[in-house]
């Protein structure tokens, strides 16, 4: 049997010292009624060679990004893994260890994700970030459940601009502490959180505001004013970050007055893969960091008085605290973080801030070529590398007439928003080089003309 | 097989921020090929990064910088490939190399999850055989598998236990757990909504219908217990407790941490478990990666299946669809579809395994553990001596009267090349050792392993001062945790 190695003299060595006859005879201590009768209804083992021409076959039924002229976005970007990332986070030291909860063999893990932790916070220039969360939507979820225990507070703001799966996520985690959710309209014109929205849902005490940045529709949020009006009701902000390449352009939310900067930080080094393993990131200021859920990785020195690293502040967590715990996070998406380092890394300060830039500069050509097809941003303000538009034809005879043409040309909002069944969010990273660009414009001009 | 530890080249690595010098450059981003814009002039000042860069300190290294930091992090860690890592609870099993490659197929690995279904039909399939084995393992009528991982699958089974009173106009608040559950259970309970009722277990290890019943009421939504449990037996009572429970209109939540014991062996289904999660990087042989990703599905029985969260798949002819009108779903856990990466292995380990291979891990693993249970049951002692299933549990009781306590012996098995075993879990046992063997290891590895955990009992006699002093092989020696906590650095920061 595959990865089982006890040869038959092996087995019958054991048995001697356990006592028993056979390995069934351990069954016996078991009820006799609930003992499966058959065999499993599974397809019969293969073997490995097999099973990898099986695996190949499944694979070939998909079609990828890189067989098609992808301006696929909306919480899940195509960006290039530099060859470092595969080879440096697929070394099995890393990826077979567990949790590091002894630290004098896990310093590597420790190590990695300290750093991590310190890449994040300076790219959202907060003070303290933990070591990873399942994904942007969890990550987000979290960060109200963090907001409604700093504060004391139930009301819940959410932006209507915000990823409709991660408003779908806190509705999901906040049904067992009492909703109390309201959603802030946006700005029809602008495609941006309306302030006064905002002011109007918060009533007297609200806990929390959560706006994304760039938010659903691509747009930058004003988040100094959101910021004003939250927190002159005293309640915490939550910004949002589904794509942090934004990070090496934009200013960070710790500038802007985020009490609490989460996201998904799945655009370093992690592939699409059909949407996950991703990467939930939440940073906060020092004072929170007892009600913030998640692995901490913290400094500290050996008996000998080297420096050292190790698990934090586990008095927050489930396995000391039980029922009381901030969160029940546990396992966590640690090989996420490390490969998103590993990334950061290798891209440096100079790359990251190149990276933002050519994302822009792509997002800002493709727009200027479907205007020049007559497809207009549908929104006014400004934009990082994802923009929605607006057809006068249905999007869906739109997309796939372009999928003919083996352009997948974005994500249409009908689904998500009815009021917006013509509205399409598109996305250009590096990815997409400027003859895909020129082609997308140029087939979507005669699919609309 | 016992190995000689020997000094192996140890090289000391500063933090990446203490090597950057500014202006190198890594691996640089493409060149534009599209004119480059003057972010200036699209966005507003006010909304772009300052001079007063608070990225200062990211750093700045070479490609061979980057390649040589994490080559040196990796050797200063202890992975499955590096030894026997016999942490109970935890099924620390091979991780087949096939599976990794699988999930780096570009088929598998560039897909975005808004692609068309039509373009996605292989992960569709994938998605959906994967809930269809693990529907057939567990004898569950449906899985979800978008939770992230088994805390996240606690709380979505959770969840759904909750809706379903509500559905039926009888809301019910509390959940019954048993002292011996892992910290997640009670954290995932109260998250959910739920007051935690706690309940001992006997003095053989196993919750009785008596237990139950005392505490059991029609405010009750659950009973949630591990099976087998954390000492490694299994809950044999569970048939009756089970009916009991429905009877009272209750739940079973079982927490299937502890699945590879029982597979192709057993069905939760068929033992009146009414809710599962399935944790497949421990089971299914999926990597931890030192912390995550995971993957935690959830199987329910029928009464259940309406609140699965969405999307669902469903298969008509050859086509595999979403399917997203679910009224009474409590909705998602998580963005898109679940850790599908991760998926992809667990898919790969059942194919190869097939139901014949199944059923022989779980034996072996049960083999392994009762090996080393009666091989060392004479030097450690025993709370709970009765034949096991996957993992046994012991204690330092013997061993206390040297002064020598259960965190001393695992210090020092690391010495010896070894991971520690699971260490004052589960609660209830004092001084707790926990170890969990699994299939995947060699008669030999076994034997060194107990050998070697003997010769620590006798240097706990002997020579308490060695294990006081353990690890003395490592990197770094016994870390001062406390100090962590009370004078706490979280990050680096510049001149500090």
């Amino acid at each position: 049997m595959p990865y089982i190695p006890h040869s038959d003299k092996d087995i019958a060595d054991i048995l001697k010292t356990v006592g028993a006859a056979s390995t069934e005879e351990f069954l016996k201590y078991l009820p006799e009624e609930l003992r499966l009768k058959g065999k499993l209804n599974l397809p019969d083992g293969l073997s490995e060679q097999e099973l990898s021409a099986e695996l190949r076959s499944i694979a070939a039924r998909n079609s990828t990004v890189n067989g098609y002229a992808s301006f696929l976005g909306a919480g899940a970007y195509n960006h290039y893994i530099p060859a470092t990332v595969g080879h440096l986070a697929s070394r099995s030291e890393f990826y077979t260890a567990y949790t590091p909860y002894q630290p004098e063999i896990s310093q590597g893990t420790l190590q990695a994700v300290f750093e991590y932790q310190t890449l994040v916070c300076q790219m959202t220039a907060m003070d303290v970030a933990n070591a990873s969360l399942y994904d942007g939507a969890s990550a987000t979820a979290e960060a109200v459940l963090m907001a409604r225990r700093i504060t004391g507070r139930d009301t819940v703001v959410m932006s209507a601009a915000l990823h409709p799966e991660y408003r779908e996520t806190v509705r999901t985690y906040l049904v067992g502490a009492g909703n109390h959710v309201t959603e802030a309209l946006y700005c029809t014109e602008a495609g941006t959180t309306l302030p006064e929205a905002v002011e109007a849902a918060c009533g007297d005490a609200p806990a929390c505001l959560v706006v994304q940045h760039p938010n659903f529709f691509g747009s930058i949020e004003d988040l100094a004013t959101l910021a004003e009006v939250i927190h002159r009701k005293k309640g915490l902000l939550i910004v949002v970050t589904a794509e942090p390449v934004s990070f090496g352009l934009l200013k960070p939310p710790g500038e802007l007055g985020a009490d609490i900067a989460v996201g998904e930080n799945q655009s370093f080094g992690n592939p699409l893969a059909f949407g996950g393993p991703y990467l939930g990131f939440m940073a906060t200021k020092t004072e929170y960091v007892r009600q913030m859920p998640g692995r901490l990785i913290g400094q500290t020195v050996d008996k000998n008085g080297s420096r050292a690293y190790c698990l934090t502040f586990a008095t927050r967590e489930q396995h000391i605290r039980r029922e009381r715990a901030t969160s029940n996070i546990c396992t966590n998406h640690g090989l996420c973080a490390l490969a998103a380092a590993i990334h950061l890394v290798s891209l440096g300060r100079v790359g990251l801030c190149a990276l933002a830039n050519l994302n822009l500069s792509k997002a800002e050509y493709l727009k200027a070529r479907l205007s020049s097809v007559g497809i207009a941003p549908a929104f006014t303000s400004p934009t990082f590398n994802e923009f929605t538009f607006k057809l006068d034809t249905d999007p869906d005879a739109f997309m796939k007439a372009l999928l003919k043409k083996r352009i997948m040309a974005g994500v249409g909002l009908k689904r998500f928003y009815p009021e917006l069944a013509r509205h399409i969010v598109v996305s250009a990273t590096e990815m997409n080089s400027k003859a895909d660009i020129d082609r997308f414009a140029e087939e979507a001009g005669k699919v609309t003309r | 097989m016992r190995h000689i530890v020997t000094k192996g080249l140890v090289l000391d690595e500063p933090l990446i921020f203490e090597v950057s010098s500014a202006g190198r450059k890594g691996v640089e981003p493409a060149v534009c090929d599209v004119p480059v814009v003057d972010a200036a002039k699209v966005i507003p000042a006010a909304m772009l990064r300052g001079a007063n860069d608070p990225m200062a300190g990211f750093p700045e290294v070479s490609e061979i910088d980057a390649v040589r930091h994490y080559t040196r992090l990796s050797q200063w860690n202890f992975g499955v490939d590096t030894g026997f890592y016999p942490l109970g609870s935890c099924t620390m099993k091979y991780n087949p190399k096939i599976n990794e490659d699988a999930a780096r197929l570009e088929g598998l690995s560039a897909i975005h999850p808004y692609q068309p279904e039509e373009l996605s039909q292989g992960a569709l399939r994938l998605i959906y055989e994967l809930e269809d084995y693990l529907a057939e393992i567990s004898g569950m009528s449906a899985i979800t598998l978008q939770p992230s991982a088994g805390a996240q699958g606690e709380l979505t089974g959770l969840l759904m236990i909750a809706a379903y009173f509500k559905a039926k106009g009888r809301p019910r608040h509390k959940i019954i757990i048993p002292d011996t559950a892992h910290g997640t259970n009670p954290a995932s309970s109260a998250l959910a909504g739920f007051k935690v009722v706690p309940i001992k277990s006997e003095s053989n290890g196993v919750l009785t219908l008596d237990a139950v019943k005392a505490v059991m009421d029609d405010d009750t939504a659950a009973l949630m217990l591990t099976n087998p449990n954390t000492i490694g037996i299994f809950e044999r009572n569970i048939h009756d407790i089970a009916a009991y429970v429905h009877k009272k209109g209750g739940l079973i939540y079982c927490d299937g941490a502890n699945l590879n014991a029982i597979m192709g062996i057993m069905k939760l289904g068929e033992m009146g478990v009414d809710v599962v999660q399935f944790n497949l990087h421990k089971t299914f042989s999926t990597p931890h990666g030192g912390g995550g990703p995971g993957s935690g599905p959830v199987g329910v029985g029928k009464a259940l299946v309406p609140f699965l969260p969405g999307p669902r798949i469903k298969k008509s002819g050859n086509k595999y669809k979403f399917v997203r009108d679910n009224p009474k779903s409590i909705g998602r856990v998580k963005a898109f579809y679940g850790n599908f990466g991760v998926m992809v292995k667990a898919y790969a380990y059942i194919r190869r395994m097939g139901p014949d291979g199944i059923r022989k891990a779980a034996l072996t693993a049960i083999l392994n553990a009762n090996y080393i249970k009666e091989s060392l049951k004479g030097t450690f002692h025993l709370p709970y001596d009765q034949p096991c299933m996957h993992e046994c549990v012991f204690s330092d009781k013997a061993q206390s009267a040297y002064g020598v306590t259960t965190i001393d012996m695992a210090k020092r098995l690391i010495d010896y090349g070894y991971h520690p075993p699971t260490v004052y879990f589960p609660l209830v046992v004092h001084g707790a050792i926990m170890i969990e063997p699994t299939e995947t290891e060699t008669k030999a590895t076994l034997d060194g392993f107990i050998e070697t955990m003997k010769e620590i009992a006798e240097e706990a006699r002997a020579n308490p001062d060695l294990l006081k002093s353990a690890p003395v092989n490592t990197k770094v020696q016994r870390v001062d945790e406390v100090r962590a906590a009370r004078e706490p650095i979280l990050r680096w920061r510049p001149g500090a």
